[in-house]
């Protein structure tokens, strides 16, 4: 399907960037690789402008927690290159305790509400964003309810407690 | 987006707030948008979403694989077979279980009549929205008609939790096959009478022809997929661009639009019911050349035995005991798998770390991505051409806030 390989890409990436692509994988064929955040925003345009790879499209932004590494919260893009038939995804490890990352919205306007979701469910600050603010939550939620401490259920709740069922 | 300047030099506000939604008849779901209007027409909006906000995917994390099946109905409620069938192909993909020809000609058959009921669904609130109920009503009964197929086959009609990982739960049965026959017959005519109805409307036309047009650089800007994305002129479908589910052997078109109105969307959507319907046939004749009676693949450590096995088989009682407490062995690896939703491609991003549940499962939610550009692109527009631009976007409250 793919007119271009996995390792065009990252040829090209490597030529540009150099040692600035890290950790390259392909797992279920998807090229993936880490960034780091100062040069998020050059790689992803790059990828966007470059007249051979056209990675015209974002497919998705979202986080993932990884509590006890030092640098703990990956930020996740996934961008495709329609007229090629290539998918790659681009991770970046961010402090979890001052998670800031340039925004993507300079890039394509469709990364405001990802990056809303993103900021809303792991606190990950996007720099230069037009309007941060919650979106699926509660304005006046404290919590960044995906990191992984914070429990599915309200440990507070009283109608659970092992008494009442005897235990 | 021509928008008309409206300057407060006075300090006096000229515009009227208004709030449409969060419960409004016209917006068919829990949507509120917070519009600025200078009479009949907007001057600028705001959109809160996230009233019937579920955190699917932090539930995820807490659930074994085949019990978040259910979530994922929940989010496209319209079409939830294509959601359940998309979660069990990523889950399938990442323990590299091939699946039967028979398997994937069934779970293409299922996810067409998902897609024309979706669809219908879509095109007939357009119908009503622009003033004619009648073609609604035509259109609802057959809408019917596909749950009772749903019914026949997994029991649900509307949240569906349809199939298994690894297959279906149950053959289809005579009756099914039966019913599936008769939608492909009897649908075409009401679909004919529906478009004879508004195709070439005078009422029809006044109203959506030039309604809220997009370009195609503007909606891959808004990463737009689905058919409001074919309706500017990008002929991208994943069925076509990656295909799943053995759709690689089926001969179908992409239709697209060219100016991306809500028109064009309305068009494109009617073709793409014909196009399912051609899919359903060469399906259905293909599943009867398959060998009869194949339902699942062979993957006894991910497809749970049937009950009377369980209790009278030591083996099958195993196999039951590991998969329902999450003891069997997986990957640890990330993928993302996508399917073409009703309403664009939605993604499944999983991250596994070989523990009982998901480590890490974020859904790509196609109506949550294409309702962003609703706000910005409603300036300067009449507040009922908004409205018809909303039903024509097909935004699913439950895939929206998830």
């Amino acid at each position: 399907m793919a007119k271009i390989s996995n390792q065009t890409v990252l040829q090209k990436l490597g030529a540009h960037f150099g040692e600035k692509i890290s950790v390259p994988s392909e797992p279920y064929g998807m090229l993936t690789f880490e960034v780091t955040k100062e040069s998020i925003i050059d790689v992803l345009s790059f990828l966007k402008n470059d007249p051979e790879l056209k990675f015209n499209f974002l497919t998705d932004i979202t986080a993932v927690h990884y509590p006890g590494q030092p640098l703990s919260i990956a930020v996740v893009y996934h961008v495709h290159s329609m007229t090629n038939g290539v998918r790659s995804r681009i991770k970046v490890y961010l402090d979890e305790a001052n998670p800031t990352i340039p925004t993507a919205t300079v890039l394509w306007d469709g990364a405001n509400w990802m990056e809303r979701e993103t900021y809303d469910f792991f606190g990950v600050q996007f720099e230069g964003h037009p309007n941060l603010v919650r979106i699926l939550n509660v304005d006046d939620m404290t919590v960044f309810p995906m990191r992984k401490e914070f429990p599915l259920e309200d440990p507070n709740r009283v109608d659970k407690k092992d008494f009442y069922f005897g235990r | 987006m021509n928008q008309p300047a409206i300057v407060d030099v006075s300090g006096n506000k000229e515009t009227t707030t208004l709030n449409l939604g969060p419960t409004h008849p016209a917006t068919h779901g829990v949507f509120q948008n917070v519009l600025e209007m200078d009479g009949e027409r907007i001057v600028s909006g705001v959109s809160t979403i996230g009233y019937i906000h579920r955190a699917f995917e932090k539930i995820a994390e807490h659930r074994p694989f085949y019990q978040i099946t259910p979530l994922t109905d929940r989010m496209n409620y319209c079409s939830s077979p294509i959601n359940n069938f998309g979660w069990h192909m990523t889950v399938e993909k990442m323990l590299g279980i091939q699946m039967p020809k028979r398997v994937d000609y069934m779970r293409v058959i299922i996810m067409e009549l998902a897609r024309i009921s979706d669809h219908l669904i879509c095109n007939g609130i357009l119908g009503v929205d622009t003033g004619a109920y009648s073609g609604f009503l035509y259109l609802m009964e057959q809408r019917e008609h596909i749950y009772e197929i749903y019914e026949e086959i997994c029991g649900a009609r509307l949240t569906t939790n349809i199939g298994r990982i690894g297959g279906f739960e149950r053959d289809f049965n005579d009756i099914a096959f039966a019913k599936i026959k008769k939608f492909i017959k009897d649908f075409p005519p009401v679909l004919r009478e529906f478009e004879t109805l508004f195709d070439r409307n005078r009422i029809f036309m006044d109203r959506t022809v030039g309604v809220a047009p997009v370009t195609p650089e503007v909606a891959l800007s808004y990463s737009w997929t689905g058919p409001i994305l074919r309706a500017t002129g990008v002929d991208y479908d994943v069925r076509v661009a990656e295909p799943y589910s053995s759709y690689e052997e089926f001969d179908f078109d992409i239709p697209v639009g060219t100016t991306g109105d809500v028109y064009d969307r309305y068009i494109l959507r009617n073709e793409e019911m014909w196009q399912s319907l051609r899919i359903i046939e060469q399906a259905l004749a293909k599943v009867e050349k398959e060998p009869k009676g194949v339902f699942h693949a062979n993957v006894p450590d991910f497809y749970l035995p049937p009950k009377e096995e369980v209790y009278n088989n030591m083996e099958a009682l195993i196999y039951h005991f590991k998969i329902v407490m999450g003891e069997i062995e997986t990957p640890k690896t990330e993928l993302y798998h996508c399917v073409e939703g009703a309403n664009g491609e939605l993604g499944f991003y999983l991250i596994n770390d070989g523990g009982r549940t998901p480590y890490r499962l974020h859904f790509r939610r196609p109506s949550f991505i294409n309702y962003q550009m609703y706000a910005p692109m409603s300036r300067g527009m009449l507040l009922s051409d908004a409205i018809i631009n909303m039903s024509s976007l097909n935004v699913i409250a439950g895939e929206l806030d998830a």
